[in-house]
């Protein structure tokens, strides 16, 4: 049943590929999107009419790195005037104070800054970008002298863990809103990387623990979301908040995708802005129907009173692990395929040595 | 923000930046919009929000609802308080 569908609340608008950090857990797909090939300001600032008008509330501006594009400013400007909230998702290498001056003056109301590390040794390493780190403390510093809400996004993995706690204190001292603590997730260059990057389960105990008396000291100082790695869960998440159900992707070509990493899946159509509007695509895009609801589920999920919890957890995950996209997300322990994802924690997460694969256009360089 | 911000009948909410009430036509509803978050509000949560404006104290805006509703004053203030609170450590409003 879709004809009545519900509109989507939220934009995930992927400007661009083009990032100067080449971080080994990126979850954007290994075949990188060209400057050549990306959608015009023209083609944006349409796409961002259409989402308002379909009910759209919140549009996060993401890439790559979104200020790689010298229009950002107008399209953050144009979602403003138009009504819709606008998040800025940022690496902040690429930003400097007058851009961040520019961005809050036509109406940015937030900003999202990743970290890779607590230190310029860690971090620098991981996002195989000297300096970044440095780069990234002044660009925090200046949004809080403007007095934009910041979020930090720690992505944390094997290589950064142990540094859980001073990344928890580099929040605070930034006097950020929101922490968002996200262990990697295995997508694209992330699961290219998954043996160098997924940590043992002492490694995430012992985050886990950290995160809960972080939480109990730091109650109504700062908000911490946790994100913990699929591989050691024992339900899924609700990836998405269910498939077609709230967000809406749009690549740097301006294909619209479900999530940002469903063409890893075999057999979506996937249509582009334009071919038609946004709302019917939505509404019965082949891509988007696919999975939407509960109709597409096997068991366990179709007897199970988490299907409309859940949703049956990732479809791409169930994708690189089970090898189907149309089963239970192998994260969930009534997956027959749950087994899968213990062996790969278990031999991946061991805590051997494996060297990155670091993000590139043109596709992993060979080693 | 160094400290929890704590609600009481004195306290001056207000939204902070980055936060906006709106109503949202196309599902019929009002919500708050925040940072990388949205919270849906029933008709309840509704008339306590649309009354933040940073210029009405909490004692203000329990008079207020206690006048409109014909509810008892201390019924309304712990209603009130507990929604605020919730929203201050959430971080989408300040006082």
């Amino acid at each position: 049943m879709t004809g009545n569908h519900p509109p989507p609340l939220a934009l995930l608008a992927e400007l661009t590929h083009r990032c100067p950090l080449r971080c080994p857990y990126c979850s954007n797909p290994l075949e990188l999107s060209r400057r050549s090939a990306e959608m015009n300001t023209e083609e944006w600032l349409g796409l961002l009419d259409e989402a308002a008008g379909l009910g759209i509330l919140q549009v996060h501006f993401s890439g790559g790195e979104p200020a790689a594009r010298d229009d950002l400013e107008i399209m953050v400007e144009h979602a403003e005037q138009i009504g819709i909230y606008t998040n800025l998702i940022t690496s902040g290498v690429l930003l400097d104070e007058n851009r961040l001056k520019g961005l809050a003056a036509k109406g940015l109301q937030h900003v999202q800054l990743s970290f890779q590390g607590a230190t310029p040794e860690i971090a620098d390493r991981i996002g195989g970008y000297p300096g970044g780190h440095e780069k990234k403390l002044e660009i925090a510093r200046i949004v809080g002298e403007i007095g934009l809400p910041l979020t930090v996004n720690a992505v944390m993995s094997r290589g950064n863990l142990h540094q859980l706690d001073a990344m928890i204190e580099l929040a605070v001292g930034f006097g950020a809103q929101r922490l968002e603590i996200a262990n990697v997730q295995y997508y694209g260059w992330g699961l290219l990387n998954r043996r160098a990057l997924l940590p043992t389960r002492a490694q995430l105990d012992q985050a886990t623990a950290t995160v809960d008396a972080a939480r109990e000291r730091l109650k109504g100082v700062l908000v911490i979301d946790y994100v913990v790695p699929d591989y050691y869960a024992r339900r899924p998440k609700s990836c998405m908040g269910g498939w077609g159900q709230r967000f809406l992707n749009i690549n740097p070509e301006g294909r619209v995708l479900p999530c940002h990493a469903a063409e890893t899946i075999p057999g979506l159509v996937f249509e582009r802005v334009g071919d038609r509007p946004l709302g019917e695509i939505w509404r019965d895009g082949q891509a988007f129907t696919a999975f939407r609801g509960t109709g597409w589920m096997p068991e366990p999920c179709m007897s199970c009173d988490q299907r409309e919890i859940d949703w049956g957890g990732c479809r791409c995950q169930a994708m690189a692990v089970a090898g189907r996209a149309d089963v239970a997300d192998p994260a969930c322990e009534l997956s027959p395929d749950h087994d899968k994802m213990l062996a790969i924690a278990a031999a991946e997460g061991s805590g051997d040595g494996a060297d990155y694969v670091y993000r590139r256009i043109g596709g992993p360089a060979k080693r | 923000m160094s400290e929890r911000t704590v609600i009481d009948e004195a306290s001056l909410p207000a939204f902070p930046r980055g936060v906006r009430l709106k109503h949202d036509e196309a599902r019929a509803q009002w919500v708050i919009l925040a940072p990388e978050r949205m919270f849906v509000l029933d008709d309840i949560g509704l008339a306590i929000m649309q009354r933040v404006d940073g210029e009405r104290m909490v004692s203000a805006i329990v008079d207020d609802l206690a006048d409109a509703f014909q509810a008892p004053r201390e019924q309304i203030l712990g209603d009130v308080i507990g929604m605020l609170q919730g929203f201050a450590d959430k971080g989408v409003l300040s006082a």
